[in-house]
């Protein structure tokens, strides 16, 4: 069973329109590698030359911020969903 | 009119209509409001605003929104208040304390809102909703009500239940299983399916904007000059962030002379001190925390501002401090035996944080000082209960045998 990143509306012109991508599980690392070799211009918008999530984009792991986690090193299982969210909201 | 002409992403500076929305498609960076400055600096005065409303909105030529009585509480234009007593007991010299506990919902939220809430209008939502720690939610939902639409409020199931009480007969409380950044990750999930305007996701540049406006009264009730260092609790960081930005947009649209730099410190719990900590350690890094403490409008673990209110203390030469939950009931006490106010957790967090700074010379006795009071102390009474009192006979002797009077 693969593992779901979710799309937020605003890139999903960059997903073919897709809300939701399934991708392999594994370490969300290759997860977002995967993701970004399949479209390659939302792969450039979360993350930044170094691999890393860019400072204000925040990735959670099931309800999970992953900085919580083993950061990019997360491990994703079978049927996890993937969040991508802007880390400017609230306060 | 209101002068506001784009968003632009604070990170990258590509820009954007103004709309309902909150950052950049590109770098995911926060848009924030810019305006045409010189068309501000043209038609602003301080006998314009003097002759406006006694409310926030005598500022709106500097607000992203039309003014409106739509939405108009009665926000903002909160005492200033010298605070000599206080001053006294902290070695510090010229004190104020802006009691912002006086606004129409008790909170300095009432200022983000009534600005949101407008902007929501303009854009023709129907409904609007927030993510809170209790204090937003009770600004939401009351301006909400006053402007005729519907709300819906979020808070973490554990908030204070007297910031409850008034919140659910204005509009619709949704308590949520899980922390504040549990419930504002909701709601920017919330953002993609629903058509509402949730003021701090997607009406977030405007609301923020709103927050400015106790820089530019505190400017004002001083007579038109600069304080020399402010005391700002830190949540997310929007408030200091607005702050230390109003204090700027004053001296560039021409109301109060340029070339000052006002220092902006920060007041954080220990036990929700992400940017405090980042200070201390010299870090740009604001890794997030897991809040435990009983300033629970504070208790923000992952401050969608935090970089940013890191940057305006650096460069300002403020500094944050955190201050324990016990530190933080003394300082209740104190502001309220010194100075008559009676403030929730957070003035706490900023009382006990003035202190700190105090005592480690980072502000001065020769410092003009304002500390900000955002919250009402009657929104959280189990935090400093009065304990069992003793009840005398209606009698003098009865009240004799009880107490023992001074004069």
């Amino acid at each position: 069973m693969p593992a779901t990143v979710r799309i937020p509306t605003s890139l999903r012109n960059l997903t073919d329109g897709s809300a939701a991508v399934e991708v392999e599980p594994g370490k969300l690392t290759e997860l977002l590698g995967d993701l970004a070799g399949r479209y390659p211009e939302l792969g450039a918008r979360l993350l930044g030359e170094d691999g890393q999530p860019r400072r204000f984009v925040n990735i959670f792991v099931a309800e999970d911020d992953i900085r919580f986690l083993d950061g990019v090193d997360t491990a994703v299982a079978d049927g996890q969903v993937v969040t991508i969210l802007p880390a400017v909201a609230g306060g | 009119m209101a002068f506001a002409d784009s968003l632009v992403c604070r990170e990258c500076s590509r820009r954007y209509e103004l709309g309902a929305l909150y950052f950049c498609d590109f770098c995911f960076g926060p848009l924030e409001v810019s305006y045409d400055t010189e068309a501000i600096a043209g038609t602003v005065s301080r006998e314009k605003i003097a002759a406006g409303p006694p409310t926030l909105w005598r500022y709106a030529d500097m607000l992203p929104v039309e003014r409106t009585s739509a939405t108009d509480l009665g926000a903002g234009l909160t005492p200033l208040v010298r605070a000599d007593r206080l001053a006294a007991e902290l070695g510090l010299g010229e004190l104020w304390i802006k009691n912002d506990t006086l606004n129409p919902t008790n909170s300095f939220k009432d200022r983000p809102v009534t600005v949101a809430v407008a902007k929501a209008l303009e854009f023709g939502l129907k409904t609007v909703a927030c993510a809170s720690t209790g204090n937003l939610a009770n600004a939401v939902a009351a301006h909400a009500a006053r402007a005729g639409l519907a709300s819906y409020v979020f808070v973490p199931y554990d908030i204070e239940p007297s910031k409850i009480v008034a919140t659910a007969a204005l509009g619709t409380v949704v308590k949520v299983d899980g922390n504040y950044d549990d419930v504002n990750r909701l709601c920017a999930q919330l953002n993609d399916d629903y058509d509402w305007g949730i003021v701090n996701v997607n009406l977030r540049p405007y609301y923020a904007e709103g927050s400015k406006t106790i820089a530019f009264e505190t400017a004002e009730q001083l007579g038109w000059e600069l304080p020399d260092h402010v005391v700002v609790p830190i949540a997310s960081g929007a408030l200091l962030t607005k702050v230390a930005k109003g204090f700027r947009e004053l001296a560039e649209v021409g109301l109060v002379e340029g070339g000052k730099t006002v220092r902006v410190s920060g007041a954080q719990a220990e036990g929700c001190s992400p940017v405090a900590t980042a200070f201390a350690e010299g870090s740009d890094d604001v890794r997030p925390q897991k809040p435990d403490t009983i300033a629970k409008s504070l208790a923000i673990g992952d401050p969608a501002d935090g970089f940013y209110s890191l940057a305006e203390v650096r460069a300002s030469g403020g500094a944050v401090t955190a201050v324990s939950d016990a530190e933080t009931i003394d300082a209740i006490r104190l502001l309220a035996r010194t100075e008559g106010i009676f403030t929730e957790p957070a003035g706490g967090v900023t009382i006990a944080s003035l202190a700190k700074l105090a005592q480690g010379g980072r502000i001065t006795k020769s410092e003009r000082v304002v500390a900000y009071i955002t919250g009402h102390g009657l929104k959280t009474p189990e935090v400093v209960p009065p304990g069992e009192l003793p009840v005398i006979p209606a009698t003098i002797a009865g009240f004799q045998d009880t107490y023992e009077t001074k004069e």
